[in-house]
C-alpha cells in the first residue's frame, strides 16, 4: 500500500488554533503524525529580560486568552512563595471564584468546539450560548470579558460584592440548568457515541508514561489534579478529581462535560467560605535570588512555571509548561490507526491551545 | 523549591531517569536557565502522586547533553524547545527538527543566551 503524506493544518477548517501536524496515511488510516510547531510563536518568556516582576503578570496573562485568570493565579503564587507574600483569605478564595468561571467557559467553549467538529452545529450553538452568560458574569465583575486581570503579586484587585454575589449565584443556578439540558445530547446521543466512542484510545499507562495532563489524563483513568495540592483557596474546598477510563474522545468530552458542573459547585462553595478582610498583601523590594517550582490545574491540565529571581526587580528566568505542550506526546500516540476522518475529533479531544504551546 | 533535587551529570543522567522511570515517576516538563556564561541549567521535574523530583544538570553549553527522549519519548518536545532556544544540542534525540520547531529560518539570534549568534544552521 503506498502512503500519502498529507499536510494537516496550520489553517484547517474544523481546527480554531493552528495545530500542524503531517499525517502519514495508506488508505485514509492513519499511520504515523509529526508535529510542527512555530506557527505562532512568541517569544513571551524573553520578555522577563525587560518587563519588570509587576508588569509580567500581564504577559502571563496573555499566554492564553481562555487561561488567562488561571496564567496569572500560577505566576502570582510563583512570586509570593518567592517572595515570603501571605495573601489573604479573601483573596484566595476570590482567586478561585475568577478560576473556576474561567473553567467553566473554557469547557463550554471546548464542549460547543467539539460538536462543531463532528458536524452537530446546533449543540455547538447551545453552549456558547450558555456560556455567554459567564461571559457577562466577567466582564460586570472585572470589565473584561477574557483577560480579567484582577490579579496582582499578593492578591487580587477588585472585590465582589454582596449584590454581585447573589447576582453570580442566581446566574450559575441557570447555567447548570441549562447545561444539563445538554447532557444526554453530549453524553448519550448515537451520532455522537458513533464519533467519539473507541476514537483516539489513549491507554492508562500511555497517558501517564507520555506525560498527559488534564482531562486528557484523567479520560484515561488517572485520578491526578493539581487542584489536589490545595493551593491557594482549594484547601478549603471538597474537591474530587472528575475521572473517566475508557481513554477515548467520549471520555475526554464526559471528563470535560462533568467538570463544568464541578466547577459551578466550587464557585457555590467558595462563596459561601467567603471571609471578610483585605484583598491583597504589601509587596516591598524585589525577588530575592532563588528560584521556585509551582503548578495549577488549568482547563486543559496541569500548568508549570519555573521562576528564577536574582535580587532585581527584572526575573532571571521564568519558564512556562503549559498543558497543551504536555498533551502534544499522547495526541501523536492517539493517531496511529485511526481513520483520517476522525483526525479533527481526536485532535479537538485533547483541547489544544496553540498560543500556549508556543508562548 | 518544593520538592526533592538530586544533582546529576552527563554521565549519570540516563540512568537517573530510568531509576524515577522505574519508580513509576511522570516526566513534568524541564526548566532551563543559564547558571553561567558557558553553562546551562537544566532542572528535569518528574512527578508521582504530587511529589516533585528536580534532576539539576549543570552542563557546557557547547557541548552535547544525553537526550532521554529515548527512555521518555514525551521528552523530544522539550528538548528541541531547548534545542531552539538555547542552541544547546541533544545527543540521541529521537525526532530532531535541528532548530525548527519553534523558530524560522532566518532566526540567527539565539533567543534566551545573550549576545550569541548562529552563524547557520547546522
Amino acid at each position: 500500500m503506498a502512503t500519502t503524506v498529507i499536510p494537516f493544518g496550520p489553517q484547517h477548517p474544523v481546527l480554531p488554533e493552528p495545530v500542524h501536524l503531517t499525517l502519514k496515511v495508506e488508505d485514509e488510516i492513519v499511520k504515523e503524525a509529526i508535529p510542527a510547531l512555530g506557527y505562532v510563536h512568541r517569544g513571551l518568556e524573553k520578555l522577563a529580560d525587560i518587563r519588570d516582576y509587576h508588569q509580567m503578570i500581564t504577559v502571563c496573562e496573555r499566554v492564553c486568552g481562555i487561561c488567562s485568570m488561571i496564567h496569572a493565579v500560577c505566576y502570582s503564587q510563583g512570586l509570593e512563595e518567592l517572595m515570603g507574600i501571605e495573601v489573604p483569605k479573601r483573596a484566595e478564595l476570590l482567586r478561585v471564584i475568577w478560576s473556576e468561571l474561567h473553567r467553566t467557559h473554557s469547557h463550554l467553549l471546548w464542549l460547543g468546539l467539539f460538536a462543531d467538529a463532528f458536524g452537530f452545529e446546533s449543540l455547538f450553538m447551545q453552549f456558547w450560548k450558555v456560556r455567554e452568560r459567564i461571559m457577562d458574569i466577567n466582564e460586570a465583575t472585572t470589565g473584561s470579558r477574557v483577560i480579567v486581570s484582577v490579579n496582582v503579586i499578593g492578591g487580587v484587585r477588585a472585590d465582589l460584592s454582596q449584590e454581585q454575589i447573589r447576582w453570580i449565584l442566581s446566574e450559575i443556578d441557570i447555567v447548570e440548568k441549562e447545561v444539563r439540558a445538554l447532557q444526554d445530547t453530549i453524553m448519550n446521543d448515537y451520532t455522537v457515541k458513533a464519533r467519539t466512542c473507541g476514537v483516539g484510545v489513549l491507554t492508562k499507562e500511555q497517558a501517564y508514561e507520555l506525560g498527559a495532563a488534564g482531562p486528557t489524563l484523567r479520560g484515561s483513568g488517572v485520578a491526578q489534579d493539581m487542584r489536589m495540592l490545595g493551593y491557594g483557596g482549594y484547601a478549603e474546598l471538597d474537591f474530587e478529581p472528575i475521572v473517566e477510563t475508557d481513554g477515548d474522545c467520549w471520555a475526554r468530552s464526559t471528563v470535560r462535560f462533568r467538570e463544568t458542573l464541578q466547577a459551578l459547585d466550587l464557585v457555590r462553595q467558595a462563596v459561601a467560605k467567603l471571609p471578610e478582610g483585605e484583598l491583597r498583601a504589601k509587596v516591598k523590594g524585589n525577588p530575592p535570588e532563588g528560584e521556585v517550582f509551582t503548578r495549577v490545574e488549568q482547563p486543559r491540565g496541569e500548568c508549570v512555571y519555573y521562576i528564577r529571581g536574582n535580587g532585581t526587580k527584572h526575573l532571571d528566568r521564568l519558564r512556562i509548561r503549559t498543558p497543551t505542550f504536555a498533551n502534544i506526546p499522547p495526541l501523536l500516540a492517539m493517531m496511529p490507526g485511526c481513520e483520517l476522518a476522525d483526525v479533527p475529533v481526536i485532535i479537538l479531544s485533547i483541547d489544544p491551545c496553540i498560543s500556549c504551546t508556543e508562548r | 523549591m518544593q520538592g526533592n533535587i538530586i544533582d546529576v551529570t552527563a554521565d549519570t543522567l540516563v540512568s537517573e531517569v530510568m531509576k524515577l522511570k522505574n519508580d513509576g515517576q511522570r516526566l513534568v516538563t524541564y526548566s532551563t536557565y543559564q547558571a553561567d556564561e558557558k553553562t546551562i541549567g537544566i532542572l528535569y521535574h518528574f512527578d508521582k502522586n504530587l511529589e516533585v523530583t528536580h534532576l539539576r544538570l549543570e552542563a557546557d553549553m557547547g557541548k552535547p547533553i544525553p537526550s532521554i527522549s529515548g527512555v521518555l519519548f514525551a521528552a523530544l518536545l522539550v528538548e528541541n524547545e531547548i534545542r531552539d532556544q538555547w542552541d544547546v544540542k541533544f545527543d540521541g534525540l529521537v525526532l530532531d527538527f535541528n532548530r525548527s520547531l519553534l523558530l524560522d529560518p532566518e532566526v540567527t539570534q539565539v533567543p534566551l543566551v545573550s549576545n550569541v549568534k548562529i552563524e547557520s544552521k547546522q
